[in-house]
């Protein structure tokens, strides 16, 4: 983010790691599993907490979700957490097979989603988890867009019978959304109201709508900003209205354009109230080293990236 | 095994031999299926289902019960057999196997199927959830004990090398393993396709207690799950040696029948072969 936006820069990973352990309080049937990864995503926290209740299993994720399969087809809630790409893809077999198609209640939390891991490059840069995960069926996934929706995440993805996954930012991101606010699974958020033109973000992406909103009401644009941080099951609703009401949409997200919330979103639209649509995100590239900000500017993930796309759609009326 | 009556083994030999006889009418029905990995493990599967297992078909989600976890799903039609022989579901639903709308799927799945404890298909993952369920056994000081039964086709699995580490690593001694090593995987010989050997002495370096045995002699394989279960600080693998195809003479050894029905005069010839041991 420049420096000129008005919202404090916070990690989600330390919202999630508290929000775990005040879990953990609350239900003793919580346990956490981790692949080498526990100190840095923060779910060292909770084995300080309750050190017989997270499990270490080395750098053997396929390992790592089917034991939690197997703690879950027990009775326990599982939170098994790593970085995204070995979360979700070296994973994906044994997600689908142990995981979803047995609707055990797995929550596979991951960090270092998206470009801003920054200088690790693109072998640690995941930009096509949303897709494999929304293409799982009985799959809940989840994008919060800040810290305090990642600790909401974890509740909610608790009282959820079956499995979840939510991706979230290595790097610190805009509190953009606090602990008060409402939350609910399969529900998007209209952070913004506006009646030109609808901008539907997830992740860190959701504050550069916010910020495009504001660079856009100087131009004399109305832009909606939508949050949506549930992306599977997908909110119909939310989207078709803004579709029908502001004519005209842009989608923003901090993963490849092929398969992630530009195209759930691209779905939904041309399945019913049809309009003009563009979508902000990867371009079906990998990454590479960087400063997060950087990377997000080179593979134009910008506020002023998304203001030229809503300028386009509108444009497409 | 003193306490071992002969006449315990003789019911045994003679509860097989049905389960052998479903699994060649199950696959023979549906002209698919996977008898040759069913037949190698049917004694292993009746030692534990009518001698071992703590569970009740009345209650087949008793919080309580053991474990029983098959991560060679393919060899399902031999599952289902004994669960239905032990009265978790009607012995005529066998011949639902395969079909459309059935409980009974091509591979195991998870919740629709009374007694079945895991889905499994793509091979590798059944140790690993096992080690799973023995934790919160652990957590939960729970009695209950897990069984997992793997194909030695599976060791191939990178997945299951993770799996015994964490085993050990837990010192599970409320798990035991056992590797139905019938010699043959899909496309040919374990040995030619992806050698195993020495076997044993990877597992013993991986930490576990590993006994080896005649998978078709009841008496060893009683003997080795009771020296499993009194084994502590470690988890336990049993090596059974086993014949693919066991109990019907046309088909042991032979790589063919790994996925392949018999046709019906072999049908035929099979069930007669198998009901003089009734």
């Amino acid at each position: 983010m420049t420096a000129a936006t008005p919202w404090k820069l916070e990690s989600q990973r330390g919202y999630f790691g508290k929000a775990l352990v005040d879990l953990g309080k609350r239900d003793p049937d919580v346990v956490v599993v981790g692949a080498d990864t526990t100190e840095s995503i923060k779910t060292i926290d909770f084995g300080k907490a309750f050190p017989e209740r997270l499990f270490q299993l080395g750098i053997a994720e396929p390992n790592m979700v089917s034991v939690a399969a197997g703690l879950a087809a027990a009775g326990k809630t599982v939170f098994a957490s790593t970085y995204s790409v070995f979360g979700s893809a070296h994973t994906y077999n044994i997600i689908r097979q142990n995981v979803a198609y047995t609707n055990l209640p797995v929550k596979i939390f991951c960090s270092h989603a998206g470009l801003s891991v920054g200088p690790d490059g693109a072998t640690h840069q995941m930009n096509e988890d949303i897709g494999l995960m929304r293409g799982i069926p009985r799959m809940t996934v989840l994008v919060p867009a800040d810290g305090p929706e990642t600790a909401k995440c974890v509740d909610a993805a608790a009282e959820i019978a079956g499995p979840v996954y939510c991706r979230f930012s290595r790097t610190n991101v805009p509190t953009i959304t606090s602990l008060d606010d409402g939350f609910e699974v399969g529900r998007a958020r209209v952070m913004r109201d506006g009646s030109d033109v609808t901008l539907v973000g997830c992740g860190l992406m959701v504050a550069r709508c916010l910020e495009a909103a504001e660079a856009l009401r100087a131009q004399g644009v109305s832009a909606r900003v939508v949050n949506l941080s549930t992306v599977k099951p997908f909110d119909v609703s939310t989207i078709d209205k803004a579709a029908r009401e502001t004519g005209a949409i842009v989608t923003a997200e901090e993963h490849s354009v092929v398969h992630g919330i530009g195209a759930a979103v691209a779905s939904c639209v041309a399945q019913n109230t049809f309009v003009p649509l563009a979508m902000v995100g990867v371009q079906d590239v990998f990454g590479e080293s960087g400063e997060a900000d950087e990377l997000l500017r080179k593979y134009g993930l910008t506020a002023e990236k998304i203001s030229e796309a809503a300028r386009r759609v509108i444009a497409r009326k | 095994m003193g306490e071992i009556s002969e006449e315990t083994i003789a019911n045994l030999k003679k509860q097989a031999t049905i389960l052998r006889r479903h699994v060649l009418r199950m696959t023979h029905n549906v002209q698919s299926g996977h008898p040759g990995g069913s037949l190698s493990c049917a004694d292993i599967v009746t030692a534990l289902y009518f001698h071992i297992l703590r569970v009740d078909p009345q209650h087949p989600r008793s919080p309580d019960r053991d474990r029983f976890v098959m991560s060679k799903g393919h060899a399902c039609p031999v599952w289902y057999a004994a669960l239905a022989e032990r009265g978790f579901f009607p012995v005529d639903e066998l011949l639902t196997f395969r079909k459309i709308d059935s409980r009974l799927q091509g591979h195991p799945e998870l919740g629709t199927t009374p007694g079945i404890e895991n889905a499994a298909g793509a091979e590798g993952q059944g140790l690993s959830f096992s080690v799973g369920l023995a934790l919160a056994a652990r957590l939960d000081h729970a009695p209950w004990r897990v069984y997992c039964l793997m194909g030695d086709g599976e060791q191939d699995v990178g997945q299951t090398w993770e799996a015994a580490m964490a085993a050990a690593k837990y010192g599970l001694d409320n798990l035991t393993a056992i590797i139905d090593r019938n010699g043959i995987q899909q496309e040919g010989r374990t040995e030619d396709v992806m050698p195993l050997e020495p076997l044993a002495e990877k597992w013993e370096a991986f930490n576990w207690h590993v006994l080896n045995i005649d998978g078709h002699d009841f008496r060893q394989i009683l003997s080795a799950i009771e020296e499993a279960q009194r084994t502590k600080g470690r988890p336990t693998v049993i090596i059974a040696r086993t014949v693919k195809g066991k109990g019907v003479s046309f088909m042991e050894n032979k790589i063919k029948y790994h996925g392949a029905a018999t046709s019906d005069e072999e049908l035929r010839q099979a069930l007669a072969e198998l009901e003089v041991r009734l």
